[in-house]
């Protein structure tokens, strides 16, 4: 059995395929999916990661096959082993181009107010980016 | 030349070139209704799931509490947005709107409810401009290709006036007037109130079987908070993504038939230019055969 996952944007689909594990960041913390879970609706934290996992991979290298998108907000439903993650903008990490948002969120953050006030969603989106993209910094 | 002949000629001049322009403009629409389609196509699960979701937290936690849901005891004013395009070319599509739009005012008159337009396309603007017509708001340049920002802006500035009370402008519902893209060849000015929320079933799959019980991450009142704003964004995306593709098809629909009418006339010119042509010959002829026989008759006359 593998869960049936969606992840759309307005515009369109980003990605749709199998999973063995949907991996997201909700408001109230990590949730893990596998099939079999009961129907929930859940709101995903603003400029998390969403980790799909390739039915294929073994359970102990969660690491190796899967499918990272940045989502800058947005929600997902579960249902009958489907789940459908909804984002206001969503990209996947093997399409980002690091060195890109890297200078939008540079400029982003120099033209930004003062220190102490919380980020901005698009720099929180830009930050998410480049964890998708695996630029650790 | 004669003077007949030569006006004929300019005629079909002109009308060649409008033939041209139109058809141009029929091809150009033709190119582009096939994008806007798939954006149409492509914006459906979103929307579908969107829909779905909001169903299952309102028909869930029971009777909602909530401002984007609540039925007013009694309105006094409403908010309507109305899509209209940004050129003109395209038939009676913003005649449709416009009127449908004027419809849903006396509607909302007769109720006592106070109007507060807001218009997206040059068009709309337009005719409420030249009727001195206030607009609360008003957007345009996107109308054939829309844009998610542009959908976001008009979301905020909605939904601004809609948190407000009505003793400090605001408004108790919000309507919304746009072409409903059901084919080709159809398309249907519609009237849709987006708030308060009246769920009702989007075409395509029908969802199948009961609404299952889902659990709520964090809470059924903060996913609605979340999920309300996004789905009017979405159900004004949609709206314009489908107002775009029906103003296109309308377009190359309006610039068909007019090519055909050209097309037309064109003939019909060239017949009269022809017989034009013919009788200034007749003429001619028959100038020439008078002429000659004058002479030999005034020949024969002096031998």
């Amino acid at each position: 059995m593998t869960l049936r996952v969606e992840l759309v944007v307005p515009d369109g689909e980003v990605w749709s395929g199998r999973a063995r594990m949907v991996n997201a960041k909700t408001l109230d913390g990590d949730l893990g999916i596998l099939t079999g879970h009961q129907p929930v609706l859940a709101i995903i934290a603003e400029g998390s990661l969403v980790r799909i996992i390739d039915p294929e991979s073994a359970p102990e290298q969660d690491a190796g096959r899967e499918v990272v998108a940045a989502i800058s907000a947005g929600f997902l439903a579960v249902r009958d082993d489907r789940v459908s993650i909804l984002a206001r903008q969503a990209q996947l990490g093997s399409s980002v181009d690091a060195s890109a948002v890297r200078a939008d969120l540079n400029a982003a953050l120099e033209s930004a107010q003062a220190p102490g006030e919380p980020e901005s969603a698009e720099v929180r989106y830009s930050r998410a980016l480049l964890r998708a993209a695996g630029d650790r910094s | 030349m004669g003077a007949q002949l030569r006006a004929v000629r300019q005629r079909i001049r002109s009308i060649q070139s409008t033939a041209k322009i139109t058809r141009a403009q029929e091809l150009i629409a033709a190119s582009r209704i096939v994008k806007a389609q798939q954006r149409v196509r492509a914006s459906g699960p979103y929307a579908r799931e969107i829909l779905q979701a909001v169903e299952a937290v309102v028909s869930r936690s029971g009777p909602v509490d909530h401002p984007l849901v609540r039925e007013p005891t009694s309105s006094q004013r409403a908010a309507v947005l109305i899509l209209t395009s940004d050129r003109g070319f395209c038939g009676g599509y913003n005649a449709n709107v416009l009127r449908e739009a004027q419809r849903l005012r006396t509607l909302l008159g007769e109720r006592g409810v106070e109007v507060v337009a807001y218009a997206c396309g040059a068009k709309g603007i337009a005719w409420h401009r030249f009727r001195a017509r206030d607009l609360a708001g008003e957007w345009a340049g996107s109308s054939d290709s829309p844009t998610l920002s542009r959908a976001r802006e008009i979301t905020a500035a909605l939904l601004d006036t809609f948190a407000r009370t009505t003793a400090e402008g605001g408004v108790d519902e919000i309507h919304l007037v746009y072409t409903e893209f059901v084919s080709m060849l159809t398309q249907r000015p519609v009237v849709r109130r987006i708030l308060p929320l009246e769920i009702e079933e989007v075409e395509g799959e029908p969802v199948s079987g009961p609404v299952p019980l889902y659990e709520f991450e964090p809470s059924a009142p903060v996913v609605l908070d979340a999920l309300l704003p996004w789905y009017v964004e979405n159900r004004i995306y949609h709206a314009m993504l489908e107002s775009a593709a029906s103003e296109i098809a309308e377009r190359r629909r309006a610039m068909k038939s007019a090519t055909d009418n050209a097309n037309e006339l064109l003939e019909q010119f060239t017949r009269d230019a022809n017989k034009a042509r013919q009788a200034e010959i007749t003429q001619e002829i028959s100038e020439i055969v008078g002429g000659a026989n004058a002479l030999a008759e005034s020949i024969a006359g002096s031998e």
